[in-house]
């Protein structure tokens, strides 16, 4: 089986982040990094699949070159390579270009299975894998709390509001995972020296067949026009527990008068 | 005047809160047009006209219930083409982020996800976004003909509209192809829950990785209930497993807004308070004195919330008589 599991790279978030007053977009030089927590669900998922049953994970990034650091990280995790997509014609790109982007590059590699995270942790449209299904015409079985994958189909417990249902589509598919499906492995330093030797390539969005003018910022379809800061809450009475705090809570509660 | 088209999403064959939403706000902005697909759809026309609905186009197909997102991403993409509206409103619920991926890729319309105020300035789109880490509220706009826009459940209120015309009911003439029917629904399991939904409840109680274990939880349950409240958490918790990604609140996950919001052992990053500081009254406990949280909450509580919860539950009980 020939699995294909998204990643990205994510400032790690401080709340601080800054929008370039120039470009409109968020300040990501000088931001430390990380492969977003969010996926590594889903190269646990993979990764518990090839342990099983076998084959192979190819793990697909689009991002600048320090990106190549999250790659890593999800190579030591236990995925055997990847294809990075990394041009700067590609800054500012939105979700569509995002997806087709993605899409253009899993199709060279023609995997049974995608695997993505539901939302990434910094621009969480969440619209990015559907995209990617709609673009390589797969189905999509989308925020799986449990995967399984056996004669040909995929099957998943979908969370919805309230329940779950049951979802299964034939393979080629694509499925994006939730937190709650599995415990990702920390990758192991026998993992971290092997990642250092598996196979990377590199593409440009050129070598995808995409012209400059129709990916990046010139391409989105999103436009900034301006911006202004969130009102603030103000901060209102704290008090230190000595013993008494369920008492003023209660206070509180039924001065609002919801008992 | 400005064409809206409304996806008005059904759960079981009633038409979803966020959907009167949607076309309480569409109406403010031009001619609103909902879509209803699905068992179901033609008894929920009418509700959706007293909320400001003009047209309402429905279709009973049952491949909408039975088949995940490509159904209904078919259709909508037949209409917007049919229809050309000057705006496509999308609930930011599980189906209509499935749907809207598919449709914006099937006609490159463009995506604006997570939209706060909506307005057209001298005809052109603007929509506020509360951007990354929702400190700065960013003007949004859409060079596409029929953007998609997403706005997340209780963003804006459902109000009935007085002296409402009975909406035109039509069918939709398009039948979603059998290529679309892949992915299919076995069976649907509504997990036992008690009490209010996290959107509906009065009062909302969330923990956080204060409460150290996931068996703590029950404390927030029993303290729930003489609140007839709603229990909620943080993605950190999510992320461990103790509770189901539905009970999360922030920025992916749910937006709330009840009259008191009670946060218990959560620090209060950036992403968990974007999703509850619209709510009226915030009560917050936790150990550290400099957590964030305090800056937002209207009564903080320095202290043990392992200690203060049960004392609180027997305290509230007491005083219900």
């Amino acid at each position: 089986m020939k699995i294909v599991v998204c990643v990205k790279q994510v400032p790690i978030t401080t709340g601080t982040n800054k929008i370039d007053p120039n470009t409109l977009r968020i300040v990501r030089e000088g931001v430390d990094a990380e492969l977003d927590p969010a996926d590594e669900y889903g190269i646990e998922a993979a990764l518990q699949l090839i342990e099983a049953q076998g084959g192979e994970i190819t793990l697909v990034s689009m991002g600048p070159d320090r990106a190549i650091e999250a790659i890593r990280r999800g190579l030591a995790m236990g995925a055997d390579k990847a294809i990075h997509i990394s041009d700067p014609a590609l800054s500012g790109s939105d979700a569509l270009t995002t997806a087709r982007i993605l899409a253009a590059a899993i199709k060279r590699v023609n995997p049974d299975l995608v695997i993505c995270a539901t939302e990434s942790s910094d621009a969480y449209t969440g619209i990015v894998p559907a995209g990617i299904a709609q673009l390589l015409d797969i189905p999509q079985l989308t925020f799986a709390k449990k995967l399984t994958v056996e004669n040909g189909k995929a099957t998943i417990q979908r969370q919805i509001e309230g329940g779950y249902q049951t979802v299964e589509a034939s393979l080629p598919a694509l499925v994006t995972v939730t937190g709650s499906i599995n415990e990702p492995r920390y990758p192991a330093l026998k993992g971290i020296m092997q990642a250092k030797k598996k196979p990377v390539e590199t593409l440009t969005a050129a070598d995808l067949g995409f012209a400059t003018s129709e990916v990046g910022s010139a391409g989105a379809k999103e436009r900034v026009l301006g911006w202004n800061p969130a009102p603030q809450r103000q901060a209102g009475v704290l008090i230190k527990d000595d013993g008494n705090a369920a008492v003023a809570i209660a206070d509180y509660l039924q001065k609002l008068k919801v008992i | 005047m400005a064409k809206i088209l409304v996806l008005a999403e059904l759960k079981e064959g009633v038409v979803q809160k966020v959907a009167l939403e949607l076309v309480s706000k569409a109406r403010t902005l031009g001619e609103v047009t909902a879509v209803v697909l699905g068992t179901g759809a033609g008894a929920q026309a009418a509700i959706l006209g007293e909320y400001g609905a003009q047209t309402v186009l429905i279709s009973e197909d049952a491949a909408y219930t039975t088949y995940l997102a490509e159904p209904g991403a078919e259709t909508l993409a037949y209409l917007i083409e049919q229809i050309a509206p000057s705006l496509v409103l999308i609930g930011g619920t599980y189906d209509g982020r499935d749907i809207a991926g598919r449709v914006n890729a099937k006609l490159g319309s463009g995506v604006i996800t997570d939209a706060g105020e909506i307005s057209f300035e001298g005809g052109a789109l603007k929509v506020t976004v509360p951007w990354y880490s929702a400190t700065t509220i960013v003007d949004v706009t859409s060079p596409s003909n029929a953007p998609l826009v997403m706005v997340k459940p209780k963003t804006f209120a459902a109000e009935k509209l007085e002296g409402a015309a009975v909406p035109t009911v039509e069918k939709i003439s398009f039948t979603p192809s059998d290529k679309s029917k892949r992915a299919r629904i076995l069976e649907t399991v509504m997990e036992k829950s008690e009490g209010p939904s996290l959107e509906e409840a009065n009062v909302v109680i969330s923990g956080g990785r204060g409460l150290k274990d996931a068996k703590n939880f029950e404390l927030l349950h029993k303290l729930a209930e003489p609140l007839n409240a709603a229990v909620g958490a943080t993605r950190a918790v999510v992320d461990s497993g103790w509770v189901s990604y539905s009970m999360q609140v922030g920025q992916t996950g749910k937006t709330v807004k009840p009259n008191v919001y009670i946060a218990v052992g959560i620090s209060g990053a950036i992403q968990h308070t974007v999703g509850m500081k619209g709510s009226k009254n915030i009560i917050a406990i936790n150990t550290d004195e400099e957590a964030p949280i305090f800056k937002v909450s209207d009564l903080g509580i320095v202290g043990d919330s392992l200690k203060i919860l049960p004392a609180l539950t027997e305290e509230l009980k007491k005083r219900r008589g």
